[in-house]
């Protein structure tokens, strides 16, 4: 095993416990987990309990303090990867390494894993091997990935075409088309001054693009007139919304936009800090956001008197989560920056009067900063003129799944889904799921609706389905999902959302019943009702909507009976079968059979 | 809140409710006499609002009566054959993620969970139940922990948090596979610094943290939830004789 310096690597960490998650982030690089004994000394080192370091490397998916393999292999499951084959691929890996799906292989080369949306839907089906990312498998591609592993091919060294991330854009607008010079945002709200510029913000109309809605104007100026010393700007690049990639896009080719808009915020709000939290699927934008950051410092952009301002000392620096999609919610963000479970907050208070360490904060998503650096730069009418009059500007959207051009459209908010379904060639669509999981299923009847706040709001997802797909296995995808990511904090979610996921198991492996059709119903009532978070508040969704608008597809799978019973003798003789490797009729009990 | 100025008040189930500033909708109902079902609060620690059975409606909207401040003039349902639905469902969702067999836990009849289940007219536990995994740590020579009661309530992490300051307790996992974990790096509670005279042994509202060798010293049909239900105990109403402790 390779031997750590946790001393000096949590030195380098200022021995800040709130630096816990990057720090738990550099020991499973080395290791490629946390041992208990590296558990204990990061807890003396850092001056916090034990059991609270077990229980954050316990939280997050990308952490483990169980053996993992040399290599890790992580198949994206978004139901778009899953149309694309991913479970098949899968299991070709499993078999090349005979070793069981979330298990480690005997020699411990290997350990293959499936997770939640990797955000490559374009260009799925994805895994994720360590900290690299691979698009487009293919079983040829699936085959080299082996070969490599097999022969213990460091990283570094593997073909660099395999790691290509390729860029589709099939729409600009406003933000897309935008070409903007280092500072000039900043500049201009410079020259504005500070309560102007909120002003001008405002003034836009600029709603939050990570699906809220929340007005930006009004988050800034809510922060800047919260008392206290010091303020922070949060960007929110934890895209982890099924079918979601746009702050991808951004955040590969259009960085320096989003890194404006944060810098205008702080000068706006009077912060000295910047946060960026990058989901851990990412990993190949750290480097290149590093470098800019670099570059912005260089440029005086960033650093003391940032921009040339006297007195307006700000900096950003970047951290990267660990595989945990309800960290995309700002609350449990926040506690995610401090090294802490990523569980949400009660509010209030609000983030913008007590966020990361209890200080005024502003967390905005990344396409909303990227486009407050073009309404200080251009003026509110950059938003303002497009759009509805409720949901003033464009919006990226990232279009997957059954579609002839898959990628991100950005369009004036208003567009119909129609239209985006003809723009991507879409043929024979069943259904649309507008803004992922948590957002809206539209059959096709509904399709001359608009992506609006005031209509079908979205987040950017946007997955398509022809009517070859199985929407009893679009749901169940999507009830697993919520499932995985529920962070356990209160009992609707936590215990709804399995619930839902194995009910939804059950209809779609053809041994549901009716009643579990009404207790989905019921458990979906239960999390929007009783639920912490947004997380559990719309995990029945797409459940309730599917049940609605897609009821046939249920019908024919379920049994006639009211209750099917939950113990199945020919179930319970599936271990006995796999230990014996067999799977011939005599090895099953004839249904009729007592 | 000086004694000159007017009491503020809320509506409940169409009773007035006086509140002092600070009170939450929970404390300032049961300070009146008004029983909400609850699990995971207690009075001696500030509410946290996991476990939800308190959820009322304010104002028509659903909201955690344990964290959600009493203000005046708010209207709020909390006796209602939906919010009794609500609870009802929650309850048995905690029944079915555990391990719950009350006719053999040392906790029955002074237990919260059951306390409720009976006051929300729970007969069967209706899911399917999860059977989770969860051995018993009994290292210590003390205590034993039957994590398989574990409604992840959280009073014990914060009783020796804040009241021992030793920090056995914590979470680890998330979603259903969150469980208490105890802070050794062997994973054994005999590892830990726990005392019997820690406040985290005393505020674990079901069957999870037990002292050894006192099994059944108050007979089940003399326990604290026996004499009177749990609607009355949390109000105040002393029952004949204390059970269990």
């Amino acid at each position: 095993m390779t031997t750590l310096d946790l001393a000096a690597m949590v030195q380098r960490h200022g021995g800040d416990a709130t630096r816990l998650v990057q720090i738990l982030h550099e020991v499973t690089a080395a290791l490629g987990y946390v041992p208990p004994a590296t558990i204990t000394e990061l807890a003396a080192r850092l001056g916090v309990s034990r059991a609270h370091v077990e229980g954050v490397v316990g939280f997050y998916s990308f952490f483990s303090a169980a053996p993992q393999g040399r290599f890790r292999v992580r198949f994206s499951d978004n139901i778009t990867d899953q149309m694309a084959g991913s479970h098949a691929l899968c299991q070709r890996m499993l078999d090349a390494f005979r070793v069981e799906l979330g298990e480690v292989s005997r020699d411990g080369l290997v350990s293959i894993a499936r997770t939640s949306c990797t955000g490559l839907c374009d260009q799925g089906p994805a895994l994720l091997v360590n900290d690299r990312a691979i698009a487009r498998l293919t079983p040829q591609r699936i085959g080299a990935i082996c070969s490599l592993i097999r022969g213990e091919v460091p990283l570094p060294q593997w073909p660099e075409n395999l790691f290509a991330i390729h860029r589709l854009v099939e729409r600009r607008d406003r933000i897309l088309a935008a070409v903007m010079q280092p500072g000039e945002g900043l500049a201009a709200a410079v020259a504005r001054g500070k309560a102007a510029t909120i002003a001008e913000l405002e003034r836009s109309g600029l709603r939050g693009r990570g699906g809220a809605g929340f007005p930006a104007g009004a988050k800034w100026a809510a922060c800047a007139a919260a008392p206290g010393p010091e303020r922070y700007v949060v960007c929110n690049a934890d895209e982890g919304e099924p079918g979601t990639f746009k702050d991808r896009e951004l955040l590969m080719h259009h960085a320096e936009l989003v890194i404006e808009g944060m810098t205008v915020a702080a000068f706006a709000v009077g912060a000295q800090r910047g946060l960026v939290y990058l989901r851990a699927e990412y990993p190949f934008l750290v480097a290149p956001l590093e470098e800019l950051l670099a570059r912005r410092r260089a440029a005086g952009l960033l650093g003391r008197a940032a921009g040339g301002v006297a007195g307006f000392d700000f900096d950003i620096e970047l951290h990267v989560g660990a595989g945990a999609y309800v960290c995309g919610e700002e609350s449990a963000l926040i506690e995610s920056l401090e090294g802490k479970r990523g569980i949400p907050r009660n509010r209030p208070p609000y983030p913008v009067t007590h966020g990361y360490r209890q200080r005024p904060t502003v967390v905005n998503n990344v396409e909303t900063l990227a486009a407050a650096a073009l309404i200080a730069r251009d003026g509110a009418g950059v938003v303002r003129d497009v759009g509805t009059p409720k949901s003033a500007g464009t919006k990226l959207l990232s279009v997957s799944g059954d579609v002839a051009r898959p990628g991100i459209y950005e369009y004036p908010f208003g567009v119909t889904v129609r239209q985006v379904l003809d723009d991507a060639g879409a043929v024979a669509t069943q259904a649309v799921q507008v803004g992922g999981p948590s957002g809206t299923l539209l059959a096709a009847r509904e399709f001359g609706r608009r992506i609006a706040f005031e209509d079908v709001p979205s987040a950017g997802a946007f997955m398509v389905f022809d009517q070859r797909r199985d929407m009893v296995a679009v749901v169940e995808n999507f009830a697993r999902f919520f499932a995985h990511e529920s962070c356990g904090f209160c009992t609707p979610c936590r215990v709804g959302t399995t619930l839902a996921a194995q009910m939804m198991t059950r209809i779609a492996t053809g041994v549901g019943s009716r009643r579990d059709v009404k207790d989905l119903a019921r458990v979906a009532g239960v999390m929007k009702a009783a639920s912490h978070c947004g997380l559990g508040a719309t995990a029945g969704a797409p459940v309730v909507a599917a049940l609605e608008k897609f009821r046939p597809a249920f019908d024919q799978r379920l049994r006639s009976l009211d209750v099917v019973p939950t113990f199945d003798l020919d179930l319970a003789l599936a271990p006995a079968r796999e230990a014996t490797a067999r799977d011939d009729q005599a090895a099953h009990l004839d249904e009729e059979s007592p | 809140m000086t004694d000159a100025s007017p009491p503020q008040t809320f509506q409940m189930d169409g009773h007035d409710v006086a509140f002092t500033p600070g009170q939450s909708i929970l404390t300032a109902a049961l300070a009146a006499g008004r029983y909400i079902p609850h699990l995971c609060f207690h009075p001696e620690f500030t509410a946290h609002g996991s476990c939800k059975v308190c959820t009322v409606k304010v104002n028509g909207q659903p909201h955690a009566s344990c964290t959600t401040p009493a203000r005046s003039g708010d209207v709020v349902e909390s006796d209602t054959d939906e919010l009794t639905q609500l609870r009802l469902n929650l309850v048995q969702f905690l029944f079915a993620e555990g391990n719950h067999f009350c006719p053999s836990c040392e906790k029955s009849g002074a237990c919260t969970l059951q306390g409720v289940a009976y006051e929300l007219g729970m007969t069967t536990e209706h899911y399917s139940p999860l059977f989770p995994d969860r051995p018993v740590d009994a290292s210590h020579p003390d205590v034993l922990l039957d994590f398989n009661r574990c409604i992840l309530c959280e009073l014990c992490i914060r009783a020796s948090a804040i009241h021992d300051q030793k920090h056995v307790f914590a979470l680890s996992g998330r979603g259903i596979t969150k469980h208490l974990i105890v802070n050794a790096e062997s994973g054994r509670l005999a590892d830990t610094a726990l005392a019997l005279s820690d406040k985290a042994m005393t505020v674990c509202p079901v069957g999870v943290i037990l002292r050894k060798r006192q099994g059944f010293a108050v007979p089940i049909g003399e326990r604290r939830y026996d004499h009177q239900p749990i609607s009355a105990v949390a109000v105040g109403h002393r029952p004949k004789e204390d059970g269990h402790e």
